[in-house]
């Protein structure tokens, strides 16, 4: 059953692709692209199916032209002794934790960028770097990028890396959910070479109803929760699991979207320009009468 | 009246003494760190990190360097929006802390920021949801503002005194002409920038509060709260008059001139109230989030938290609140300083302090390196604001009266 929704969503990825390569005029705008089409794309990571293989690291940097090494020496687990973070060296990696409820295998958890849907780095870069595209990614374009790094001061989940190596040019490094691979109807690197099909991929919407259907169909395998349906507004990444999501080093975020209050403060202090507008009339006229009853004044004596 | 007594003149004094050459090595050592990172990149000289992307340079050099130069802002709004003649003789150091200050912010941006090549972008490149994009912009036009106030102190400078080398003195003449024309459009159009700079440091003041809001629960609860953005205004303008009394004090006792201690306890009788009202919403805003409850935690945060609200608040409010205090140099000085450390560990705190990332590893501590460039900057903001008052007419001399200058008017220019 998998394998037969995985074939329906490429067909409907490789539709939406396509619309998306037709639409991609730029049109001059005050703002980052922030598109949150009903047809994006998500995936769906199921942590109680992934074994740990760490091939999603490995295709994931062969995709990305980053150092991959050969593919034979990511069986060594030898490195999930240590809790590692998606860096500029690999943009996701999988880390193991203790076996959650009904089950004695460890569980493992990819990490990479979530792709909001209300994303904090799209609200905060400085120049609109960041852009929520129609497909559910969140990408960032280099030639516009100042390195100021507030992206990462931004993000709840803590992903966007910078090259502190590098004097000239230093890239912000984060997942792109293989925009340009999607484009041309591609799955995503990591999706595509999962070997047990831990991660799905499709529309967000459809891969709501497929997850709650394993947790109905599964109430033994699953915690009744999926992991980015509701946190900081949905994520286009959403996962299952067995045991509690704070035990996974998942942050615990409420519903509301990362860059509500800002925005709406940002919005209020200049709502059509009016508060400034305002104070500059108001202190240009206690300017202009302050001064006048000086001139009275001397004018008196 | 009491415009007598504004009457700025270039000090002159010797440039270089023990203080200066202290102050010469402090800012060469901060250079060599500065030539590192701009060789080998932000990682080589900083502790900075994936976990930690905004250190002591956007803490202190770019968020304390903006508030302890509100003393610009808060003078101008006193001295020539409500028009108090009486305060004009510390509104041009004020102005000039201020001009320095925010140039010194600008080269902490630049440094502090991976691509300073593409540091013009956000004059093309808008996003208008983005804090920082508020305030990178406000500062960018502050600054020329402040540049554009400081201009009538250089034509008063040259006026009449054109006095170039070799044949360019053929130029005397029309550069001449030059200023006394740049004179003359300034002094009718300088309430337009005087006013603006007033509204651009309101508006960047509040939008630097905002910056840290979005950092959403990766932000200590003691300090995050939506209503930062009114917090970090009204302690600007709490530290503004503070700022401008320390550094008024410092530079007489430097340059061996009498303290302007007549304005300077008028403008120490204003502070209290206003750093009450910060008080007042610092408090409310704790009791309505109910975040008191972290104070009885004993860790960093609760220990800063009360450093910041204690010895930078309210010890110095009860200080200005004395009469005996706003008499006394020496204590006037204390007070003032006390408000002045206060409001920068306040953005120590807000920006570094209560930054808990997610996935920390270890705490952030500047290295060296960042300390010294920091440190370097301030030495080299400290050796400009010297020249400048050397050659410039800046300070007013106590006593020493000319007659009653109308605003802007220079002398040497005929009506």
């Amino acid at each position: 059953m998998p394998g037969k929704s995985r074939r329906d969503f490429l067909k409907k990825s490789a539709i939406i692709g396509a619309g998306i390569t037709g639409l991609s005029t730029s049109t001059a705008k005050a703002g980052p692209k922030n598109i949150l089409s009903p047809d994006r794309m998500g995936v769906l990571v199921d942590t109680t199916v992934c074994v740990g293989c760490r091939n999603c690291e490995w295709a994931c940097k062969d995709a990305h032209n980053l150092p991959a090494g050969n593919l034979e020496s990511y069986e060594d687990r030898k490195v999930f002794e240590k809790k590692r973070r998606p860096d500029h060296t690999a943009l996701t990696v999988v880390n193991e934790y203790s076996p959650g409820k009904n089950s004695n295998m460890p569980v493992d958890v990819k990490v990479q960028c979530m792709h909001c849907d209300h994303p904090a780095c799209v609200s905060a870069c400085i120049v609109g770097a960041f852009s929520k595209q129609e497909n559910g990614s969140v990408i960032w374009d280099t030639d516009m990028c100042i390195g100021c790094r507030y992206c990462m001061v931004a993000c709840p989940f803590q992903v966007p890396a910078f090259e502190y190596h590098k004097a000239l040019h230093p890239d912000i490094m984060k997942c792109d959910f293989c925009f340009e691979r999607t484009k041309e109807g591609k799955l995503p690197a990591c999706v595509e070479i999962c070997p047990v099909e831990a991660l799905t991929y499709g529309p967000r919407t459809e891969l709501v109803r497929v997850a709650r259907e394993r947790i109905k169909k599964n109430p033994d395998r699953y915690i009744d929760h999926i992991f980015g349906e509701y946190e900081v507004g949905g994520t286009s990444w959403m996962y299952l699991a067995n045991k509690d999501f704070s035990e996974l080093d998942f942050p615990k975020l409420g519903d509301k979207p990362a860059p509500g209050v800002s925005e709406s403060i940002q919005h209020g202090i200049f709502a059509y320009f009016v508060p400034p507008v305002s104070l500059y009339a108001l202190l240009g006229g206690i300017m202009w009468i302050s001064k006048r009853r000086k001139e009275l004044e001397e004018e008196l004596k | 009246m009491a415009n007598q007594l504004h009457n700025p003149v270039p000090i002159k004094r010797k440039y270089f003494t023990p203080g200066v050459f202290v102050l010469i090595i402090l800012a060469l050592n901060g250079l060599v760190f500065l030539i590192g990172r701009f060789l080998f990149g932000i990682g080589a000289v900083t502790n900075l990190d994936n976990q930690y992307p905004w250190g002591l340079w956007i803490g202190v050099d770019v968020a304390a360097g903006v508030a302890l130069a509100a003393g610009g802002f808060t003078t101008a709004a006193l001295g020539h929006v409500m028009h108090k003649e009486e305060y004009h003789a510390i509104v041009r150091p004020a102005l000039l802390t201020a001009m320095l200050g925010y140039t010194f912010v600008a080269m902490g941006v630049f440094v502090d920021i991976g691509r300073w090549y593409y540091i013009w972008h956000p004059l093309i490149m808008w996003n208008g949801n983005s804090a920082l994009f508020e305030v990178g912009i406000c500062v960018m036009i502050y600054l020329t503002v402040l540049y554009i106030e400081f201009l009538p102190i250089v034509t008063e400078r040259f006026i009449g005194r054109v006095n170039l080398p070799g044949f360019l003195s053929i130029l005397n003449k029309p550069v001449d002409k030059f200023l006394r024309v740049l004179d003359k459009g300034l002094s009718k159009t300088m309430f337009i920038f005087i006013i603006a700079g007033v509204v651009l440091s309101t508006l960047h003041q509040s939008s630097l509060g905002t910056l840290m809001i979005i950092a959403g629960p990766k932000m200590h609860p003691l300090w995050q709260t939506p209503v930062l953005p009114l917090l970090f205004l009204l302690s600007a303008i709490a530290v503004g008059f503070p700022m401008v009394i320390f550094e008024s004090l410092i530079a007489s006792r430097s340059l061996g001139l009498k303290p302007e201690m007549h304005i300077l306890t008028r403008l120490g009788s204003m502070i209290a109230p206003l750093l009450g009202i910060y008080l007042a919403f610092k408090i409310g805003d704790m009791f309505i989030r109910e975040t008191f409850v972290y104070l009885t935690e004993f860790n960093t945060a609760s220990v800063m938290f009360t450093i910041e609200l204690l010895f930078g608040v309210i010890i110095p409010l009860r200080m200005f609140l004395s009469p005996k205090v706003l008499k006394s140099p020496l204590l006037l000085f204390i007070a003032s300083t006390l408000v002045v450390l206060g409001v920068l560990i306040n953005r120590i705190n807000n920006f570094i302090v209560a930054y808990t990332p997610p996935y920390a590893e270890k705490t952030y501590f500047p290295s060296f390196g960042e300390i010294s460039v920091t440190v370097g900057f301030v030495a080299m903001l400290v050796l400009a604001y010297r020249f400048i008052v050397m050659n410039f007419p800046v300070i007013s001399l106590p006593g020493k009266h000319s007659a009653p200058q109308a605003k802007y008017t220079i002398r040497g220019v005929g009506k």
